[in-house]
């Protein structure tokens, strides 16, 4: 694996490349789902492959290849160069570089068991014992409940000397329960939506998500959104819980500051930023309470944004994002760093694999928490909506309007959660919205969950993001616009 | 018909040889799948992004009983194969039998498709930045920025199985789209063909930058019910979300609309929408995830909800014949149309515009997302050419809107069908369809820009 990705180097490098890397991932992974107390699907994958990015003629060029061979790797060597030297046919300035040091390092992320070496048939009896609680209440209609699995070892070599293997192990869990009745389709997600929790940790994971003990209520509430009125519509206050909170930073925080939408490199696909440069420390973001950072060090906590170095050998950076409510940091790459006239890349380019190149991708961007319970907060609030786990999403390419629809609300009145309202969503401006936030749970509510299905670039990449969040709650804001 | 070098024929019986000697598994399914893939990638009138990819993968499921499981590699060696018929076999030989699993498929005979175009699967990286740098001529012609794509690539699949059955596919696909930005506008378009010749960046170009131009300086109107043209790529970002419903296991699970409505009258009478792998404008396989051929399906024949998709096990448990379009086991979702053809009518969209008195057009839509999956309610965002009309002409562009709109309604309210042609969005995978005039299109917010 080194000594291929290292011919790769110098084949590229011999061949006038300015500047090279190269990235050798070898991956594994297992998925094992049930549905209706049957396996849904019992799968394993690995791959391994290695890409070269090189600068050449001032452009950049890219090639990825699976042949695995002396003959393979310098052959894409040789096309990321001629790629490149295609590219600068179409370009103003030559490709320049925020400075890096060079990095030696090996680097895995800790896990207590190995969800590799936890059996197919053990991992099947966690999922159908799920299944047979979710299903042992009247009403629930479909039960699908799911255990993954992911490890991936890379090393990384620059022609500036970097060397750096990391090997990061992640698991996910979760489970839903769906109910049909009277023409109307529900569900209700454990711990999460999208397949759950997710964390770069091992099978530890599921034995502390409580799977099995919050079957029951999850399948009753699934059942019980039938009996449950229409959330109203109209302006109220709004609190969340933290995995809805998650989302909301991930698509209103952490999409407008990659610096690669600001600049204008996304804007044929995920879009551009309204953070345009002029609004970096010149923008109220949020109320004076709102702090987030975007943070890969393993001290954050073990989220999917969590490494020792990023896709371009980058050390793992705290940057922050929302300072007391005042905009104060994008997410860079060392092109864009320099553009604009940063001194360093702060870590952020990440690839979902050896064929593809890294982009301007969170990490775990997270909202700090404050003070305080859930239920301080319902009991300070006179009249308000409680939303938790995302059932739709959706924001415009700039990152201004958004909406959100969650699985289950529950109307607030006078200090107290009276009763669940079905099918809630809210809608706004994402400076409105995080200026209107009055009040952030403390430490013992947050929770940094993992989003497994961020979607950006052409080919698109999916990649796993982290967001750490505690409820929180927001005044006036515009509820159930979706059902009007 | 050529083959590509990476996935012959040769190679692919090579491959399935080699696993059914390693095999210890009652039975064994192969489905290969590689090829070459480039695409170049433009922003701010430069190349900025300039990929390329070859792969191949293996992906073995093996049966024990009525017992299956997948496991899948892009390694070839000798061990690495043997080692994931191993994970396939043992993974199976763990679970309970499944009373509802059938062996794998018999052999069939499935006609080939001609997807193929040589001079597509050669395309050098300087054919494709030929066709960037004609689009960055119109941008800065016209003083805007031009952001976008120009991909090619060449593809071959193949599924094998211990009773014989062969299928195998290979094609070509060429790509371009193109976002042109102004200093409070945008413009976008896209088309996607088996063969280079068909994509003309240039022409696309050209287009972006007129709707770019169009729609400077756009006013705020208020949000409510307009009258829409959706263009063709609207259509079928929306029409998309439809697809995944038309499936028997959906049914079956009570998670699809059309739960309790298939026979019925669920759409306009002017509706018909098939699903036809051989039509000339599709493109992909003619054969689904177990190798068996697809049928053409009438899914909705003039608003009534007709024919659904069957894989093998759901046409086994109906008591029907399979439709041929079976997802790979093992998989929970059983089967979905993926070649839609959306039949369309005679009205070119000038003419839609010339006949409303006021109403929006769309040129593409963003960041769908279903809120309702019975009413089947869709959300998202308007974008890159958002125009009033007004008087049977476009007046000026607008801030996009959100919408909130329910697919059931719109497609009971569409006035005028223009002819159907292939076309390309991003929230869903290509499809023959028309753009459309409906009435009482629920925007229900709009955006700053």
């Amino acid at each position: 694996m080194r000594q291929l990705a290292l011919e790769a180097l110098d084949g590229a490098i011999s061949l006038g490349a300015t500047y090279a890397d190269v990235r050798v991932i070898e991956s594994a992974e297992r998925y094992v789902s049930t549905k209706n107390g049957k396996v849904g699907q019992a799968n394993s994958a690995e791959s391994l492959g290695l890409g070269v990015r090189v600068i050449a003629s001032g452009a950049w060029g890219f090639a990825a290849t699976d042949r695995m061979t002396r003959q393979g790797v310098e052959g894409a060597a040789t096309r990321a160069v001629e790629v490149a030297r295609a590219s600068a046919l179409v370009k103003e300035r030559e490709v320049a570089l925020a400075p890096e040091e060079k990095h030696e390092a090996v680097w895995s992320s800790p896990f207590q068991i190995d969800p590799f070496s936890v059996s197919v048939d053990r991992v099947l009896d966690v999922l159908l014992k799920i299944d047979a609680e979710l299903r042992r209440v009247e009403g629930v209609t479909l039960a699908e409940a799911a255990i993954q699995c992911r490890r991936l070892r890379q090393f990384f070599a620059s022609s500036e000397g970097s060397r750096i293997e990391q090997t990061r192990v992640y698991t996910g869990a979760g489970y839903v329960a769906y109910s049909y009745s009277g023409n109307e389709i529900q569900k209700r997600s454990y711990p999460n939506s999208f397949g759950g929790q997710h964390m770069l940790k091992g099978w530890e994971l599921v034995d502390e998500l409580r799977l099995l003990e919050n079957a029951p209520r999850v399948a009753e509430e699934a059942v019980a959104l039938h009996r449950a009125e229409q959330c109203p519509e109209g302006v109220f206050d709004l609190i969340l819980g933290s995995s809805q909170l998650g989302l909301q930073i991930h698509e209103s925080i952490g999409h407008p500051i990659e610096l690669d939408r600001v600049l204008g490199t996304e804007a044929n696909f995920a879009g551009m930023s309204f953070l345009t440069l002029d609004k970096l420390r010149n923008l109220r973001y949020g109320s004076d309470i709102v702090n987030a950072v975007c943070d890969a060090r393993p001290e954050h906590g073990p989220g999917l944004g969590t490494f020792a170095f990023d896709d371009e050998g980058v050390p793992a950076h705290c940057t922050d994002i929302i300072r007391e409510g005042q905009f104060v940091g994008y997410m860079s790459s060392r092109e864009t760093a320099r553009e604009i006239g940063e001194g360093r890349s702060n870590g952020t380019m990440r690839a979902d694999g050896w064929n593809h190149i890294p982009l301007i991708r969170m990490t775990n961007v997270s909202l700090k928490p404050g003070a305080g319970s859930p239920e301080e907060l319902v009991a300070s609030t006179d009249r308000g909506v409680y939303m938790e786990t995302n059932r739709s999403w959706s924001i415009d390419d700039k990152r201004y309007n958004f909406q959100f629809g969650c699985e289950a609300g529950w109307l607030i009145e006078k200090g107290k959660k009276t009763r669940m309202v079905k099918n809630p969503s809210y809608s706004g401006i994402t400076t409105d919205f995080w200026n209107s936030c009055d009040a952030i749970c403390g430490p013992d509510y947050w929770t940094l969950w993992g989003t497994p299905n961020c979607g950006k670039g052409q080919p698109q990449q999916v990649m796993g993001t982290g967001h750490g969040a505690s409820p929180a709650r927001f005044r006036d804001i515009k509820i159930g616009a979706a059902y009007a | 018909m050529p083959e590509p070098e990476a996935l012959t024929r040769a190679r692919c019986r090579e491959i399935f040889e080699r696993v059914e000697r390693f095999s210890a598994a009652d039975e064994v399914e192969i489905l290969l799948a590689g090829g070459r893939s480039a695409l170049t990638r433009f922003a701010n009138n430069i190349i900025h992004q300039n990929v390329e990819e070859e792969t191949t993968v293996l992906s073995v499921r093996a049966l024990v009983g009525q017992r299956t499981a997948r496991a899948t590699t892009n390694r070839l060696d000798d061990a690495s194969i043997r080692r994931v018929v191993e994970e396939a076999t043992s993974m199976a030989r763990l679970q309970a039998p499944d009373p509802e699993l059938l062996p794998v498929a018999d052999p069939c005979s499935c006609d080939e498709v001609d997807r193929y175009d040589a001079a597509t699967a050669a395309a050098s990286p300087r054919v494709r930045a030929e066709q960037v740098a004609k689009a960055v001529e119109v941008a800065k012609g016209q003083s805007l920025t031009a952001a976008g794509i120009f991909s090619t690539g060449v593809s071959a699949e193949a599924i094998l199985n211990s009773r014989g059955l062969v299928a195998y596919h290979t094609q070509t696909r060429a790509e371009a789209s193109i976002t042109m930005t102004g200093a409070d506008s945008s413009g976008w378009a896209k088309a996607n063909a088996l063969r280079l010749e068909g994509v003309d960046l240039g022409a696309l170009a050209e287009r972006a930058a007129q709707k770019a131009a169009a729609s400077r300086q756009p006013d705020e109107i208020a949000p409510g019910r307009y009258t829409v043209v959706l263009e063709h790529a609207a259509v079928l970002d929306l029409l998309g979300f439809l697809a995944y419903d038309f499936s028997a296991t959906a049914i079956r699970d009570q998670r699809s609309f059309l739960t309790g409505r298939v026979g019925k009258q669920v759409f306009g009478a002017n509706i018909t929408i098939r699903d036809d792998a051989r039509h000339p404008l599709q493109s992909g396989s003619p054969f689904d995830g177990e190798g068996i051929p697809r049928k053409p399906l009438t899914l909705v024949d003039g608003g009534v909800v007709r024919d659904i998709a069957y894989s093998r096990q759901a046409a086994r448990a109906a008591g029907v014949e399979p439709t041929g379009h079976g997802l790979p086991l093992p998989n929970e979702f059983g089967e979905v149309p993926v070649n839609i053809v959306f039949s369309g009518g005679e009205t070119p969209v000038e003419q839609m515009i010339a006949s409303t008195d006021r109403g929006i057009l769309v040129t593409r839509l963003w960041y769908i997302r279903e809120v309702d999956p019975y009413e089947k309610i869709l959300t998202g965002m308007t974008r890159d050419g958002t125009f009033l009309i007004e008087a049977g002409a476009i007046r000026h562009g607008v801030r996009n809107f959100r919408f909130n709109q329910s697919m059931i309604e719109l497609l009971n309210h569409v006035e005028m069908l223009s002819p159907a042609a292939r076309a390309a969005g991003e929230e869903a995978f290509e499809m023959v369809v028309p753009a459309v005039k409906a009435g009482a299109f629920h925007f229900t917010e709009v955006t700053k820009f």
